[in-house]
């Protein structure tokens, strides 16, 4: 069942429409909450708010953007209200040249010294790429902020990229350079934590 | 004449992998990049491998949530559904 159907069902009393809902989201919205506020207990309070907010219908669903943009602005008003995180420093320095992979894995004329591992010999093994999902998530989870809202936002939850300017307050360039940042990251976890032979 | 842009080596095309799939880099960019993936195999598994990580990230729903967590949230709904006013 899609989400705004969900939604019609909550709204009409129907809990279990409500639990899919929250099973589906809550743990994004603690996660996006976690980049305006401080400490666990908040962002699982404005998440609570946020619910409560959606059963009260205060702010309509009208289908003009996808349920989860919905939802997540609303999250994002209510954290920005809270905003124990004063002033957010948003560490993105434009000076920064930023290279994403390590230069010693190039030689002097730029070309690939130590080439990129493959994640696994097998293509098609269902095992490693289970491993291979469970690795991006866990790397995702660590990576740091700005970086972790971005890719969840864009790649995990597949919002556009001036979605996920607008709910972080950030510009689209600027997103764009964290994604390419924070997926280089995740990338090179995997590869290295692959090759490690981890389980 | 027009000028042509010199090649793109590995460790620049890395750095435009990201923006490629996004669809952003500017037509002259993108041909390059391509150029250069359509002979360097190694690039070619690293954006492979960009690919992979973006499309595993959003391969599982639901995030493991607290039993109890879960249990708060439905309390709270059906306070609300029965009771609006004190939701």
């Amino acid at each position: 069942m899609d989400d705004a159907e969900l939604l019609e069902r909550l709204l009409a009393g129907d809990e279990k429409a409500f639990t899919e809902l929250v099973v589906r989201y809550n743990a994004t919205l603690i996660r996006l909450a976690l980049y305006y506020v401080n400490g666990l207990a908040s962002a699982q309070d404005v998440a609570q708010d946020t619910w409560i907010a959606v059963m009260r219908g205060a702010d309509r669903f009208e289908g003009r953007s996808s349920f989860k943009t919905w939802l997540f602005r609303i999250l994002v008003n209510r954290a920005r209200t809270t905003g124990t995180k004063e002033s957010r420093t948003i560490p993105v320095d434009p000076t920064d040249s930023g290279a994403t992979v390590s230069a010693a894995r190039f030689d002097g004329g730029g070309a690939w010294r130590v080439p990129p591992e493959p994640f696994t010999e097998a293509i098609d093994n269902a095992v490693a790429n289970e491993k291979v999902i469970r690795l991006v998530h866990e790397s995702i989870a660590s990576l740091p902020e700005p970086q972790r809202s971005v890719v969840t936002l864009r790649d995990a939850e597949g919002l556009s990229t001036m979605e996920v300017a607008e709910l972080l307050g950030l510009s689209e360039a600027n997103v764009r350079v964290i994604l390419h940042r924070g997926r280089a990251r995740v990338r090179n976890d995997v590869e290295t934590r692959m090759q490690g032979g981890e389980s | 004449m027009k000028l042509t842009a010199p090649p793109l080596v590995c460790q620049q095309a890395v750095e435009l992998m990201s923006d490629y799939l996004e669809g952003s880099l500017s037509r002259r960019d993108r041909r390059r990049l391509e150029k250069h993936l359509a002979a360097c195999p190694h690039c070619s598994t690293y954006l492979e491998q960009i690919r992979l990580t973006i499309a595993a990230s959003g391969s599982v729903g639901s995030e493991d949530l607290e039993p109890a967590a879960l249990d708060d949230l439905v309390e709270l709904f059906r306070r609300f559904r029965d009771d609006p006013d004190r939701g």
